[in-house]
């Protein structure tokens, strides 16, 4: 880079290009040419982006032999690296086989497409072909050239002491951008959705769906284990939504003794002290494992009438 | 003691007129070490973590187990390179590619060591000085993410996909953070050229000087490489190998060499912003002659080893972060105080320039006893209102918050006892799961 750099020979003087700059032009310049039209002519988003990347990348190195390192390298980190990246991460979302679609709609469109095109093409080539017999290359003033060790300095000086104004101006309408687009995106969520672990617990103890969180650890409170295991509701009857529907469930009156304990603590209605419950249906004592047992070593056979008597609507599928 | 630093734009004058032999010379040499660095490296992970889990690592292969990393990368490079049907042909094939040489070419600035003859030529350990050469290693950093975010994108599959959009979106939030921390650096330097920076801090690394920029870029530093705990793009745990998933053979040693080529290339930028470069450390520097010649290559090369050698550590040592968190992590804590730091290492410059340290300690007296007031004006944080207790569902029994969990009942320890004999320890754990055996 350097030597390409110091082949480059500085511009202060007048408008002749060294050898080292046009060799490095009549290459960068067809690179960049090439992403452009690549960019337009490739149907996949993502190539398009790509070839734009390209000359991105081409211009910048073009800055850096006309002696701006600084805004080469600012194009690159700031062009492809931050804002190409983001139409990048936009364009990956919309999926890779999202192709442009090729159907004419409106009827002429490509041939008014091109004679436009080509006419504005040809505007731009007559002004700036104007410009460049009209107006003799200056070089670069003192302070931006190759003596001054890149533009840095000079171009500090420019920015925040002479054009400190609209240098802010420009930021502060930036900010306001970007402050807007957050204000949009956030506008109607509550402040009490950001809700921490503790609130999501307590949410979900209370929500609708409380009773069809996850299931205790294993042998800490649950009466019984065992898919075949209706769960009761606070009122002593099955819960619909806990019978298996390829799964014999236990027969009823091997419940009572638990259905007995959970309407003995509380009315149908009522609450229900979760301390209270102890499985075993005789009210007393840790065993934790009795219904357990009760369950396993029952027979599971005549089942299907109880479950059905219960709820008619599972009664179908459960064989 | 100290010697004059030289000119600002010594380096570059230096270098500027190196023949065309020597900078090919200095450009196959700074590639070959790398390449032997990431051989290494493997290596010195691979046996750090080792001992930091108590196993020995490979140490089969050569002395000390040296070799096992080429064997590995002879191995990789013979093994089939498959490629998806689904993949985009030609962007499947440059992701790796653009992946791995911005890496190196992020080497071209690094500032090895001082003025030094080579075959009777003066010139500088450094392939090259730009005036800009910090940037040179941001903008080198942000073109590799393209490698990252293309391959995961052009496998055509869900995971790479994920772990690319994780990618683009992290490098970017740190790279923020990295060149934040980088401008404090250059303000107190005065130039953004890395051979300047090192001249710089002749008289006191900026670690010292900037111990907030030093830990910031550290941390970003981590970010920046996919390096553990940061390593959401390939997290084997949620994204199998992430955007490396479908890459097999060379393709995948490219991104492998990147890796840690980046690793290293960061160690070393770190070494060269903080750690004064490749100047001898406090006790050493007062020795005359030890910073000149060939001798603060080793130097540089050992506070670069001991940033990998953190880099290793923290693998070894910290879990994943999740990814809200991270990006918490980069954007609510790492960029403001960032913004905060600069904007005191700003104001202090300039009062430097401008008052005398009296005037500066009456204005920061004054600033401190307004900002404590302030503070005290403060309202106390409200008190977390009284929660009371959940109540407890009323339809599934769901256990209480202050549940005792009851022992094991009698009967069923006695069932298994005899079996349980042998390890009278482990008996409880025996009982349980074999009572949980009769649910099936």
């Amino acid at each position: 880079m350097s030597a390409l750099l110091a082949s480059a020979a500085p511009l202060t003087g007048g408008g002749e290009m060294s050898t080292g700059e046009s060799v490095a032009f009549w290459i960068l310049g067809p690179v960049a040419l090439a992403g452009g039209l690549g960019m337009i002519f490739s149907r996949n988003a993502v190539h398009s982006a790509l070839w734009l990347v390209m000359t991105m990348l081409s211009l910048g190195v073009i800055y850096m032999v006309q002696q701006a390192p600084f805004l080469g390298f600012t194009q690159i980190i700031v062009y492809t690296g931050a804002i190409m990246m983001l139409f990048l991460f936009v364009l990956m979302m919309v999926g890779r086989d999202a192709s442009d679609s090729v159907v004419e709609v409106l009827r002429g469109q490509r041939l008014t497409a091109a004679v436009l095109g080509v006419g504005l093409g040809g505007l731009g080539v007559a002004a700036v072909a104007e410009t460049l017999a009209a107006v003799g290359p200056l070089g670069l003033g003192p302070g931006y050239g190759p003596e001054a060790r890149g533009n840095v300095q000079a171009l500090g000086t420019s920015i925040f002491r002479d054009y400190l104004l609209p240098f802010e101006l420009t930021s502060a309408l930036l900010i306001t951008a970007a402050v807007g687009a957050m204000v949009y995106t956030f506008a109607g969520r509550a402040r009490h959705q950001h809700a921490g672990q503790r609130e999501r617990v307590l949410e979900r103890l209370r929500g609708p769906l409380g009773g069809y969180g996850s299931r205790s650890g294993p042998g800490v409170f649950a009466t019984a284990d065992s898919v075949a295991t209706p769960a009761l509701l606070p009122d002593g009857s099955v819960a619909p939504a806990s019978l298996s529907k390829i799964i014999e469930a236990t027969r009823r009156e091997r419940l009572d003794a638990d259905i007995a304990d959970v309407r003995s603590t509380s009315g149908p209605a009522g609450e229900v002290d979760a301390r209270a419950l102890r499985g075993d249906g005789s009210g007393g004592g840790v065993d934790v494992g009795s219904t357990h047992d009760r369950l396993v070593e029952g027979e599971h056979e005549g089942t299907r009438e109880d479950t059905e008597s219960t709820e008619s609507t599972e009664s179908g599928a459960s064989r | 003691m100290t010697p004059v630093p030289p000119p600002i734009g010594y380096t570059q004058t230096l270098i500027a007129d190196d023949p065309f032999w020597l900078t090919l010379i200095k450009v196959v040499i700074v590639f070959g070490a790398l390449m032997v660095v990431t051989l290494f490296m493997i290596w010195f992970e691979r046996r750090v973590v080792g001992r930091m889990q108590q196993r020995p690592g490979p140490n089969w292969n050569g002395p000390f187990g040296l070799l096992q990393s080429l064997a590995d990368g002879l191995k990789l490079a013979f093994k089939e390179d498959i490629r998806p049907v689904l993949a985009d042909k030609a962007v499947f094939f440059i992701a790796p590619v653009l992946s791995v040489v911005p890496a190196f070419v992020a080497w071209s600035v690094i500032p090895l060591g001082p003025e030094v003859s080579i075959f009777g030529e003066r010139t500088a350990l450094q392939l090259t000085d730009l005036p800009v050469g910090v940037l040179v290693v941001l903008a080198c950093s942000s073109i590799g993410v393209y490698g990252i975010v293309l391959a995961g994108w052009a496998s055509g599959s869900p995971y790479p996909l994920l772990g690319s959009l994780r990618s683009a979106a992290q490098v970017i939030s740190y790279e923020l953070a990295l060149g934040l921390s980088i401008i404090a650096v250059v303000l107190y330097a005065g130039s953004l050229s890395t051979a300047d920076i090192v001249a710089a801090q002749q008289t006191g690394w900026y670690i010292w000087l900037l111990p907030v920029s030093f830990v910031i870029f550290a941390v970003s530093m981590v970010g920046e490489t996919n390096r553990a705990p940061f390593d959401l793009p390939e997290a084997e745990s949620e994204l199998v190998g992430g955007f490396h998933t479908e890459y097999s053979s060379l393709k995948f040693a490219l991104f492998f060499l990147a890796e840690y080529v980046n690793m290293v290339t960061l160690s070393a930028v770190a070494t060269t912003l903080f750690l004064g470069g490749w100047m001898a450390p406090w006790p050493l520097s007062l020795i005359p002659g030890v910073n000149e010649g060939w001798l603060p290559l080793v130097w540089f090369l050992g506070k670069t080893l001991a940033f990998l050698f953190v880099y290793v550590w923290l693998r070894g040592t910290l879990p994943r972060l999740r990814y809200d968190q991270f990006m918490r992590l980069g954007w609510k804590l790492l960029i403001p105080i960032s913004l905060l730091w600069l904007m005191l290492v700003a104001t202090l410059r300039v009062l430097r320039a401008e008052l005398t340290t009296g005037q500066i300690l009456v204005v920061g007296g004054v600033a401190l006893v307004v900002l404590v007031g302030a503070a005290l004006l403060l309202p106390d944080q409200a008190p977390p209102e009284d929660d009371p207790e959940p109540p407890v569902v009323a339809d599934y029994p769901v256990p209480p918050l202050d549940l005792e969990v009851p022992t094991t009942p009698k009967r069923r320890r006695r069932a298994v006892a005899p079996a349980a004999r042998d390890e009278p320890g482990d008996a409880e754990t025996v009982a349980a799961g074999a009572g949980r055996e009769g649910d099936s």
